[in-house]
């Protein structure tokens, strides 16, 4: 295989670092928070007009923009996430809903425009707290500059397991007691009694003592007019009727009789369907194309050629398929034909070699302590494509001077400011529909878009609307890669069988710093990122750096365990602190799994403990291998400590679908490079697990701790990978370094 | 020339192409969106429908191929009265959807193994229901195909 310089081969989207700008513009905007307050305070007053006047019909009345409040009593919440699968429209609602004590069956929870109005001020606060270390440097901040920021950002994420733990706790439960206060104040003032007599209940303000009652929809065109109490005093958990409740999802009926519309099934007269193939060799542009043997198929309408790709218009899918795939276009390759998966792997050990990181962290003289015989393990992981059920697929219409885009992505604010930049209209002009998603997985991100870009090319120049979607096959060759990273791990042990030092070299194009969470105790820490970036986007994959980087340091830790021959479960305990939530996590996990009881003959068991998103997960796994040599996982146990849980069935499904994609990852999937270019085509060769894979028991029990309230939707996958390895090492005595284990078998 | 075929108890005559795949007749002339576009190429199975009874993976079945047959989508499960399918009522009993896209595809595989074998033992499930979820919902099919059957929520290693 050819080997080309790679460091300088990127063809990284620019958005992606226009992503990085706003970001880093959230942190820096904590410096400039007394400059112009008071043109940010008339802007953010304007914007909760022009919030009302979207959402407001007669006989309704909003609170805060997040909340309406109908005459009849319907209590619509507007969300700024798209729950992607995870239940946190439902979560939300649930929070909201518990401090207005408002009736459950009137709740309904829609999607929030996808307007500046409704950017997200709870997420922007929460990602301030997290990003910048230090949650006390919001709170001196007034909310109307967090709201600015968030309008800034294009804030409307779903990601980093934050819709519950930022929006839910920083807004909604703030919004939802607020505004029981206004109806409890304006009840007070008709029934003439005082406040402090007043209760409420099911949508309902009692005034016990005379008997009386009155609806929350007969109070609330007057309590809208009542300015919000900004901080309102909370809930003690112990009221709580709806949180902390396995309430039924409420998207879920919908999603069993087929009547549910995803993007991929919007539909509007007149409208033609497209489907699209760019440049095969990420970096590549479309050089010609013969556009013939497309407009010969019935039913295709127009070829379209873009920068780096060529759609084909038609009446329908299948001719739209049928005509791109009866073209043969060139394209260039960007200079990037150099590259594969080998060659990758090469210049991460090249870059190891040299030994000059670009980042360091960690504490204590690491090198002193690794001594002159250090243990040493490399290991080495593929890209990971998100594969979500839901091709992509949006649907949009350039009629009158105005742009309209419907589908599903994880940031309509977003989406809809890219379609704003590529379309050049003025953004009054475009709307985004937000629609449900067919799951994302991080793959719906801002930065990743392209579709949104293709879809306002064609619509632009087409005088009728147009869905783009994109096959399968175009879907797994133009990903958002999780990396492809390579790791070389070192430590030395005591003469008592304790750590002395441990080193984590790791190579890939980001830094994986502000993710890990390096639970251990020890004298001296190291993790040094070694910067690589190839031709591939890579992106946010569920849990995001907390796989690979959970996947090395627990598979080490198992490594390290043994050569001080300890049990991997004492050996993980005795380097965490005593009383620490990490160490309670460890230790229910090994006496619910039955860690010291015999393992069926023929099985291992593997532990794995790691912490992502603020939730501590440990993980036990027993598995054996077949006589095909593929790995078979007959049991997992799962102990999760994420401070409290809002909806617990909810929460459990989380944990039970992100250890199924965490040990998918493990045994089978891998997008490999040969000549720049992905070689996997479909769900045929790229291999997710299916049920007869599926571990037949998995068992769940959450510590809730009290602590700060952590991420669930992704804190399952990471230790699935590692728990497995090392269960499959204690069953056989052979380490798996590189992932996915099914290519390990078979090669 | 019109393929005449039968969709929900509803006899049509459709125009597609011949080569069609019976997916995208069903959702874009018929406007029957409930089966979902997955892979296209029979390896997910999003696009499960019933033909005459047996379970079939519509986006690699050519239209022609139907013509005279019985077909049997998501939005046919309901009788007439709009009541769900004790399997569609067992699904949300369970909770088992979280994106939802698969779920048409997998409850009609689901459907069609209930009634062919009645009680399915957890290996003949793991036979049968091949669909592929990314969400990760597969012990919550399995406990509500188990549940829609009268057996034990929760399967037992070792059991048959």
């Amino acid at each position: 295989m050819t080997d080309t310089p790679i460091a300088d081969t990127t063809t990284e989207a620019p958005l992606k670092r226009k992503g990085v700008k706003r970001r880093a513009f959230l942190i820096g905007g904590v410096a400039i928070v007394g400059a112009g307050l008071f043109g940010i305070s008339i802007a953010d007053s304007n914007a909760t007009k022009d919030a009302k006047a979207r959402i407001t019909g007669e006989g309704e009345h909003s609170f805060a923009t997040w909340l309406k409040i109908s005459e009849d009593d319907v209590i619509t919440i507007y969300s700024p996430h798209t729950d992607i699968g995870q239940g946190s429209n439902t979560g939300l609602a649930q929070m909201l809903a518990e401090e207005l004590d408002a009736a459950w069956e009137q709740v309904r929870i829609v999607s929030a425009p996808a307007e500046p109005a409704f950017a997200n001020v709870g997420l922007g606060r929460g990602f301030m707290a997290e990003m910048t270390g230090q949650p006390a440097i919001i709170n001196g901040i007034p909310q109307s500059f967090l709201s600015f920021i968030a309008r800034q950002m294009n804030l409307q994420i779903t990601g980093g397991s934050t819709a519950l733990r930022f929006t839910g706790q920083m807004t909604f439960q703030k919004v939802g007691a607020a505004t029981r206060l206004a109806l409890m104040e304006t009840a007070a003032k008709r029934l003439n009694v005082p406040t402090a007599e007043l209760t409420t209940q099911d949508s309902r303000v009692i005034h016990a003592k005379s008997s009386q009652s009155l609806r929350y929809g007969e109070l609330a065109a007057e309590a809208a007019t009542l300015s919000l109490d900004n901080e309102p005093k909370l809930k003690d958990p112990t009221q709580y009727r709806l949180m902390r409740q396995s309430m039924q999802r409420l998207d879920i009926p919908a999603k069993v009789d087929g009547s549910v519309q995803y993007g991929m099934d919007f539909a509007i007269p007149n409208m033609r369907v497209a489907t699209i193939q760019a440049a095969p060799v990420r970096g590549g542009k479309l050089t010609s194309v013969d556009t013939a043997p497309a407009l010969a198929i019935k039913g295709v309408e127009k070829v379209i050629k873009l920068d780096d790709a060529v759609a084909v218009v038609a009446k329908g899918y299948w001719p739209a398929i049928s005509g791109l795939r009866a073209l043969a276009p060139s394209f260039s390759d960007g200079g990037n034909a150099g590259i594969s998966t080998a060659s990758i792997f090469k210049a991460h050990d090249a870059l190891f070699a040299k030994g000059e990181a670009d980042g360091e962290a960690g504490e204590g003289d690491v090198q002193a302590g690794l001594g002159a015989k250090p243990i040493e393990a490399k290991y080495q992981v593929p890209f990971l494509h998100h594969a979500m059920m839901e091709p992509f697929a949006l649907t949009a219409q350039y009629k009158d001077g105005k742009l309209d885009i419907w589908g599903g992505m994880q940031d309509p604010l977003a989406t809809k400011m890219m379609a704003v930049e590529v379309s050049e209209l003025d953004a009054d002009d475009v709307t985004f529909h937000p629609m449900i998603i067919g799951g994302s997985f991080g793959r719906r991100l801002p930065m990743y878009m392209e579709i949104v870009s293709q879809v306002t090319k064609l619509a632009m120049q087409l005088p009728y609307p147009v869905k783009l979607i994109w096959s399968r096959e175009e879907e797994v060759a133009q990903g958002a890669y999780r990396p492809q990273s390579s790791a070389v791990l070192t430590a030395s042990l005591t003469d008592k069988k304790r750590i002395a030092a441990f080193r984590n070299d790791y190579a890939q194009p980001e830094s994986a710093e502000s993710e890990t969470v390096f639970p251990y105790i020890l004298p001296a820490v190291s993790r040094r990122h070694f910067a690589h970036v190839s031709n591939q986007q890579t992106g946010a994959w569920r849990s995001v750096n907390s796989t690979q980087q959970g996947f090395y340091n627990e598979s080490f830790m198992d490594e390290l365990a043994h050569a001080a021959s300890e049990d991997p479960v004492i050996f993980r305990r005795n380097h965490l602190k005593a009383d620490s939530r990490h160490l309670r996590v460890l230790d229910e996990v090994a006496a619910r799994s039955g860690w010291n009881t015999p393992v069926p003959a023929g099985r291992g068991r593997g532990v794995a403990l790691v912490e992502s998103f603020k939730t501590i997960v440990a993980m036990v796994v027993e598995a054996s291998v077949g006589a095909d040599g593929m790995p078979k996982v007959h049991k997992v146990t799962t102990v999760v400590d994420a401070g409290s849980i809002v909806n617990p069935d909810a929460a459990m499904a989380q944990i039970e679908g992100g250890t199924i994609m965490g040990l998918s990852s493990a045994i089978g999937e891998a997008i490999t490079l040969d000549k720049g270019k992905v070689q996997q085509s479909n769900l045929s060769d790229y291999l997710l697990l299916t049920m007869a894979q599926s571990p037949l028991v998995q068992d769940i029990h959450f510590l809730n701790s009290g602590a700060q309230m952590g991420g669930i939707g992704e804190p399952g996958v990471p230790p699935a990978a590692p728990a497995l390895a090392n269960a499959l090492f204690a069953a056989t005595g052979k380490r798996v370094r590189n992932l996915p284990i099914m290519t390990q078998a078979k090669g | 020339m019109a393929i005449e075929t039968s969709i929900n108890g509803k006899a049509v005559a459709l125009s597609a192409e011949p080569d069609t795949p019976l997916l995208w007749v069903i959702r874009e002339e018929l406007g029957l969106t409930g089966t979902k576009f997955g892979c296209g190429v029979a390896a997910c199975g999003a696009c499960t429908v019933h033909v005459d009874g047996e379970p079939a993976r519509s986006c690699s079945l050519p239209v022609s191929e139907v013509a005279g047959k019985s077909i049997t989508t998501i939005e046919g499960l309901k009788s007439a009265d709009g009541t769900l399918h004790a399997v569609q009522k067992a699904w949300i009993a369970a909770q088992v959807p979280q994106c939802g896209y698969c779920q048409s595809g997998q409850i009609m595989a689901a459907v069609a193994l209930i009634e062919k074998t009645g009680r399915p033992s957890d290996a003949q499930i793991d036979a049968a229901m091949t669909n592929l979820c990314r969400c990760g919902t597969y012990p919550r099919i399995r406990k509500a195909i188990r549940a829609a059957t009268g057996q034990a929520a929760q399967a037992v290693e070792g059991a048959v």
